[in-house]
């Protein structure tokens, strides 16, 4: 038999390997050496805090007093294991991409981001946590005086050094990393060990049993039939609500929710957990009822059931199966402990402390430096506020048949969180409203109901309060609450509480309308599978670093991103390759990308990229503030930039049309300069040549006057079109309209156009068919007319130029034909023709300005009609239409 | 004889006009053969490099806007020809826009002129010109 030193010397060598494997784990993870640490197999024993000393000593006391009842705590999680597996892939993912770091943050998350809930759900789970804490300091300090004999003073003052140890390994590995990376590598590989030595212990004391003390399975199965356990009777209710109960607590659990969600480094895990973790409650539960009725039937076990797991052992004279049961109920009770302290602290710091201390310190104060530090202390101080309450409670209430009941209590106080929770996940319609007030009615109905008389019973002081109720309305009392004889206080309470938690949640959710906040985030837990990525193995450094590279490209511009990232892959003495996510790095990128979209947004995606995210509550507040302001301005700028887009278009439109204009202006003013030159350089070359008198013969200067009177002319004719076309364009012509004979105007033109006989071309008509009488502008009409007969006259090469015009009377109006017998107009050209200073490439020459069928096109569409060049094989052919109104049959 | 008496003697030379307007060809004809040169002239674009070949002229004076074919394609045709790259050319324009000026300078025009010009304008340009004239005849160039 050890002596207690001896004990106390073997837990601190045992505490000592296992900071040592914290040591080696957390150094492998740092320097990337994380398979070992990344296996499933860590995960599910990790998971395996779910059995604490309550169970791994409880199991068999409950087994001895309640038969097969303590099964229902293994079957709960078995059941969600198994039938719910979907509801923990859907919170795992969840809890990665939302980067949540408690339950308290995923059910505020869920909820549009609120504080008040977070710090509902952490008061929750701080109020349930505690007596836990206490039961476990409990168990370990039993443990002590059953193993050593002492007195339980002495092993109650032992509790508050088990306390400070537990305190320094969870500050140790769980608030170590300044950049508070959530995942704990080192931590967790303890509990895995763990884990371990407490399933090797309890199966070593099963075999030990049931091959030792009994003869093999048979003889066992034979002294179980014997024994009261199997005639226990089985409470159906009870066993129904239990199992919902233990269910419902492996999802709400805040230790369980930090090694399920929180700690998760790769959501594949689940997977292999979802059979190996039943399988591991399976086998830690098998021995249960064995070393039950053994305990019962051995002498020298005490009349304490709850520690027959050790007695059994000790009282065989087997000190190192003893010793082994010893540590493995040891590691129950520390690795839950440590865990629930941890998410504990979590919470407290993150939606409790730092909040708070953010509101009561200066707005200017530098908000990010001091920011982390503020986090860890606050954690750090947490963690050892709570296991410091934790033991205060073993201490007042220590060794009270309260204090082992206090188990279930604890459970059914975090599964007030499950309707909102499950809720929250599965249905869109879940507000912030409906959460508060289903928490909030649970936790006060369930403190009333349970824990406020079991804190009274263990302080072992009944005030009549409880018992007759407030004000002296006794179903208002929890002995009897809404007037119910309560046989089973547990279940009443459960349903109690759970029932109108459920009721207020839905009826508040129905009632109330979501935020916009709360309709995201809605969407984003409830369509989780929708967008986004399962996490898949430890995410590399080069990964992170290529993830970082593009979603700087997407925020600076690709230009500015791959500068910056040069520079710091030059820094890093690492060129040409990407830059290694370092801290300062990281760093001067979040300040970088907090130039474009604000500190917490640049923040939350660097860290949710490198996976160092521990995103407070009020980041996320900066984050939906800033999410919300860029919104909005984001919709005003598309407003704007519509516009925008809308008015350059009109810019761009108006610009091309100047643009065009001008140019064709700077085309025309050239045309004009070279239309008013050419005649000026012959007149002014002439008329030199005539003021030298002694140049020139009688013969020769008459002949130069007349070229100079000529080019003359020409220069007038010019101005006079150019006039003409200007009114015409401009549109302030004014047409002298009234009654003529299209046979006249066509006299008048052929005589105006030099084209009668002996003009040069012949003319044939068809003067029956001209017998018709216009309302037109008629000496407009005939200029028209003198343009397309003088170009006939002028341009048609044939070599008895002819034209012939002919009439046509349609029921739109009158076409008059002109059609020469010459060569035509080039193909190439015919889009030229009605061109200002158009003169086409012919074989004769062209003393025409060019202004003659553009001015004829003017007038025509001043007349309503128009004037057209008609296509075809033979020569040039145009025709002039007039509307129906200005014609009639003469 | 020195070499200029001699050029001298042997007249000033022959001049192709490349002008459309046969009125302004009438003109420069006139005053240019009273100066003494032996002028030739041609309407079209499109056959004035034939021409050049053909006469060898030992000036040209060509105008920009021409039927068939411009005279600034014209130009670069023909300082692109080592037969003719040497012959003196003066330019005509009546656009009167000084990017035509820098266009013919940039071809190699010896000289430019802007419709309407005066005669003595003219006659001065040309006069200008002239020792090239000589001087490439005297060294055999075109011509």
């Amino acid at each position: 038999m050890l002596s207690f030193n001896g004990l106390v010397t073997v837990a601190i060598l045992y505490v000592l390997v296992l900071f040592a494997v914290a040591f080696y784990a957390e150094r492998s993870a740092r320097e990337g050496k994380v398979r070992w640490l990344n296996s499933p197999i860590t995960y599910t024993l990790s998971l395996s805090i779910y059995a604490t000393a309550w169970t791994f000593y409880g199991a068999v006391g409950s087994a001895a007093r309640s038969g097969l009842e303590y099964l229902t705590i293994y079957l709960g999680p078995t059941l969600i294991f198994v039938g719910w597996f979907w509801l923990l892939r859907k919170m795992v993912r969840i809890g990665r991409a939302q980067r949540v770091t408690s339950i308290a943050d995923m059910i505020s998350s869920r909820y549009g981001k609120s504080g008040a809930l977070a710090v509902l759900v952490t008061l929750l789970a701080v109020v349930g946590t505690t007596p836990y804490i206490a039961l476990q300091l409990q168990s370990v300090s039993l443990s002590f005086s059953a193993f050593t004999h002492t007195q339980s003073d002495q092993a109650v003052s032992t509790g508050i050094w088990i306390a400070a140890g537990l305190a320094l390994f969870t500050i140790m590995f769980g608030t170590r990393s300044l950049d508070l990376n959530e995942r704990h590598p080192g931590l967790v590989s303890a509990i895995a060990a763990e884990a371990v030595v407490k399933l090797a212990a309890i199966v070593a004391v099963g075999v030990f049993v049931v091959w030792g003390v009994a003869d093999g399975p048979a003889d066992m199965l034979a002294r179980i039939e014997a024994s009261p356990v199997a005639d226990t009777p089985v409470n159906g209710a009870r066993w129904l609500g239990l199992t919902a109960l233990s269910g419902a607590a492996i999802l709400c659990l805040p230790r369980m929710f930090q090694v399920l969600v929180v700690e998760n480094s790769d959501e594949r895990h689940l997977a292999t957990a979802g059979w190996a973790f039943p399988l591991y409650l399976m086998l830690i539960s098998l021995f249960v009822v064995p070393i039950a009725v053994a305990g019962m039937s051995l002498p020298g076990t005490g009349d304490n059931p709850d520690l027959y797991v050790l007695t059994v052992p000790l009282s065989l004279g087997q000190d190192a199966l003893a010793l082994l049961v010893f540590l493995g109920g040891f590691s129950a009770a520390t690795s839950m402990v440590i865990v629930a302290a941890l998410a504990l602290s979590t919470m407290v710091s993150n939606h409790i402390v730092v909040p708070l201390w953010l509101r009561l310190s200066q707005k200017n104060e530098p908000f990010r430096a001091d920011m982390r530090l503020v986090a860890l202390t606050a954690r750090r101080v947490s963690i050892v506020v709570i296991l410091f309450f934790g033991w205060v409670y073993y201490r007042v209430s220590g060794g009270t048949a309260a204090l082992a009941s206090i188990g279930l209590i604890s459970f059914l106080g975090v599964a007030q969180i499950l309707p909102a929770l499950v809720g929250g996940i599965l249905w869109r319609g879940a507000t912030r409203l409906g959460a508060a007030l289903g928490i909030g009615a649970g936790f006060a109905i369930w403190a009333w109901l349970l824990l406020v008389p079991n804190i009274a019973e263990s302080g072992g002081f009944i005030p009549d309060l409880l018992n007759s109720g407030p004000w002296g309305i006794g179903w208002l009392a929890p002995s009897t609450p809404l007037g119910l004889e309560a046989s089973d206080p547990l279940l009443t309470a459960m349903v109690l509480s759970l029932g109108i938690n459920t009721a207020l949640f839905l009826l508040g959710s129905l009632f109330s309308f979501p935020s916009p906040m709360e309709r995201l985030q809605g969407a984003q837990f409830v369509n989780v599978f929708d967008h986004s990525q399962a996490l898949k193995g430890w995410r590399g450094a080069v990964g992170a670093a290529d993830d970082l590279r593009i979603m700087a490209q997407r925020i600076m511009g690709d230009e500015a991103a791959i500068a910056l990232f040069r520079e710091a892959a030059r820094k890093q003495g690492r060129e040409g390759e990407l830059p290694e996510p370092t801290p300062d790095f990281l760093d001067q990128l979040e300040r970088e990308l907090a130039g474009s979209v604000g500190v917490a947004t640049a923040h939350a995606m660097v860290s949710q990229i490198t996976g160092a995210a521990s995103v407070g509550v009020n980041d996320l507040l900066a984050v939906a503030d800033e999410t919300a302001q860029i919104m909005e301005y984001s919709s005003q700028l598309e407003a704007k930039s519509e516009e925008l887009a809308q008015t350059a278009g009109r810019l761009r439109e108006v610009n091309a049309k100047l643009t065009e204009l001008s140019v064709q202006k700077d085309a025309f003013l050239s045309q004009i300069s070279h239309e008013l030159r050419t005649p000026m350089t012959s007149i002014r070359s002439f008329s030199e040549i005539l003021m030298q008198a002694d140049m020139v013969d009688d013969a020769a200067r008459t002949r130069f006057s007349r070229i100079i009177h000529d080019e003359s002319l020409r220069l007038t004719r010019l101005l006079d079109d150019l006039l003409d076309l200007s009114v015409l364009e401009n549109g302030h012509v004014s047409l002298n309209t009234g009654e003529a004979v299209l046979s006249d105007v066509l006299d008048r033109a052929i005589h105006a156009a030099g084209a009668e006989a002996g003009g040069g071309i012949a003319i044939r008509r068809d003067r029956a068919r001209e017998q018709v009488r216009l309302w037109t502008d008629a000496d407009r009409l005939a200029q028209v007319f003198i343009n397309l007969i003088s170009n006939a006259r002028k341009y048609c090469d044939a070599a008895s130029p002819e034209l012939v015009i002919s009439v046509l009377s349609t029921g739109q109006g009158l076409d008059v034909e002109f059609a020469d017998n010459g060569s035509g107009i080039p193909a190439r050209q015919e889009a030229l023709i009605f061109e200002k200073f158009a003169r086409l490439d012919t074989a004769k020459g062209a003393p025409g300005a060019g202004l003659g069928l553009a001015i004829s096109r003017e007038i025509m569409a001043r007349l309503n009609g128009d004037l057209r060049f008609v296509p075809g094989p033979s020569g040039a052919v145009f025709r002039v239409h007039l509307p129906a109104r200005a014609s009639a049959a003469a | 004889m020195t070499l200029v008496q001699k050029t001298l003697e042997a007249g000033p030379g022959t001049i192709l006009i490349i002008e459309d307007e046969s009125n302004i060809l009438e003109a420069l004809t006139f005053i240019l053969s009273r100066a003494g040169w032996d002028v030739r002239g041609h309407g079209k674009g499109d056959t004035a490099l034939a021409e050049v070949a053909r006469l060898k002229p030992d000036l040209m004076v060509l105008d920009v806007m021409l039927p068939g074919r411009s005279g600034f394609d014209i130009l670069r045709d023909l300082r692109a020809d080592p037969a003719m790259r040497t012959l003196p050319v003066v330019m005509l324009t009546a656009k009167g826009q000084t990017h035509d000026r820098e266009q013919a300078e940039a071809l190699g025009a010896d000289a430019f002129l802007t419709k309407p010009f005066s005669n003595d304008e003219l006659l001065r340009v040309i006069n200008d010109i002239s020792p090239v004239v000589m001087a490439r005849r005297a060294v055999g160039g075109p011509g």
